[in-house]
């Protein structure tokens, strides 16, 4: 059952017209796991949204694999920051509203 | 509806040259891009400026045309009637458009309003793969966030039955796979995102789990001791008071706070602030044991 929700990491680069090499590139880098099935790579409906981010990024952006790695880095601290942000900024309001 | 001025938004001067266009737009979509302004209304808003400036002035035909008719647009019908007599309108292929992933129209209403439609959007490689993600927001009050609850939305005609755990925090998004819009070419769904919003309450006061409030108490209460008691979001709770309990003085009742979101069973504390109420408007009576207590020291 659990195999419904794996697409072929060879459709999704040809549906995205890449080559099958960015799948091996991110491997490496430790950017996404992918399931493996018979030495094949498979990726799952929930890595659709990150995997289509990073190739946004590779090609459209033209952002080599390093900057990738660089950014994602970052995109994680921002949101830790903008959760962050959240919830002092309910503080503050707690505090504003008990002046 | 406004005018948008293109060259404006890409930073041109209307003699531009097609690489000038290219540079510019290339620049300002990886500044604004939506996977590197994550949640940034105003980058996606500028993203999207940028995309639909770039759309009519890197293509030959649709930057003459909007040279000729941009700031009197209104007449760009009559424009487009006499071409569709002379003949079909042919786009002329673009290099490159980015995609990006946000909610909400490609296109402004000045462009639609000028070439028609959503445009001739295609992206650089590939259509759309996922459908569009949604954006949400979603009010509830304090009491309504303590606890774990269903609720049914509306988003884009389509009712949505959703559980909301206890413990969603003011501002807080949940992702809901799926329920965006319908994907491309049998893909998947997009996803709807939706950002609580909690309204403050007149009694409790929350700051991450735990909650506050100020309980009164008379002041005979305060200077002999006794009881009293508060209200939590898990009913009344009884306290016991110290003789010669000061104004401001703050209790803690450990659990009593708000649920901790996601981990059923933990609670965050709950603080009491006590403020002891001076009686005013005293008797005669009063008055004069008030002063015979205060010969007294």
């Amino acid at each position: 059952m659990q195999e419904e929700n794996l697409i072929p990491a060879n459709e999704f680069c040809l549906h995205h017209n890449i080559e099958v090499s960015f799948i091996d590139s991110l491997k490496e880098y430790g950017l996404v796991e992918f399931t493996v099935i018979d030495d094949a790579p498979f990726v799952t409906i929930k890595q659709l949204t990150e995997l289509e981010k990073l190739v946004r990024l590779r090609y459209e952006l033209d952002i080599n694999l390093e900057g990738i790695d660089a950014i994602i880095h970052l995109l994680k601290k921002l949101q830790g920051m903008q959760d962050e942000i959240i919830i002092l900024k309910n503080k503050l309001r707690l505090y504003e509203a008990s002046k | 509806m406004e005018y948008i001025d293109y060259y404006k938004v890409l930073g041109l001067d209307k003699n531009a040259s097609a690489e000038d266009i290219r540079k510019a737009y290339r620049k300002l979509a990886r500044k604004h891009h939506p996977d590197l302004n994550p949640n940034d209304k105003e980058a996606h808003k500028r993203f999207q400026q940028v995309n639909e400036a770039n759309e009519v002035l890197s293509d030959p035909e649709k930057r003459k045309k909007y040279d000729q008719y941009g700031k009197d647009w209104q007449h760009a019908d009559e424009f487009e009637k006499m071409r569709r007599q002379q003949g079909r309108y042919q786009s002329a292929d673009r290099e490159e458009t980015f995609s990006g992933d946000f909610g909400g129209n490609d296109f402004s209403d000045f462009f639609s309003s000028l070439f028609g439609g959503g445009g001739a959007k295609t992206h650089g490689r590939e259509s759309k793969f996922r459908g569009q993600d949604f954006q949400a927001e979603l009010y509830l009050s304090l009491r309504d966030a303590y606890t774990k609850h269903q609720k049914t939305i509306t988003i884009n005609g389509k009712n949505i039955r959703l559980t909301i755990p206890a413990g969603v925090e003011n501002g807080q998004k949940i992702k809901l796979k799926g329920q965006g819009g319908p994907g491309v070419n049998g893909g998947p769904n997009g996803d709807l995102y939706i950002t609580f919003q909690i309204n403050d309450d007149a009694h409790f006061k929350r700051a991450g789990n735990d909650l506050y409030a100020t309980a009164e108490i008379d002041l005979y209460t305060a200077v002999l001791g006794g009881e009293t008691t508060v209200e939590t979001f898990d009913g009344k709770v009884k306290l016991k008071l110290a003789p010669g309990t000061q104004n401001g003085t703050k209790v803690r009742l450990k659990g009593k706070g708000f649920p901790v979101y996601k981990q059923e069973g933990q609670f965050g504390d709950f603080y009491i602030t006590y403020q002891v109420k001076i009686p005013v408007q005293l008797s005669e009576r009063e008055k004069q044991l008030f002063t015979e207590l205060s010969k007294l020291k």
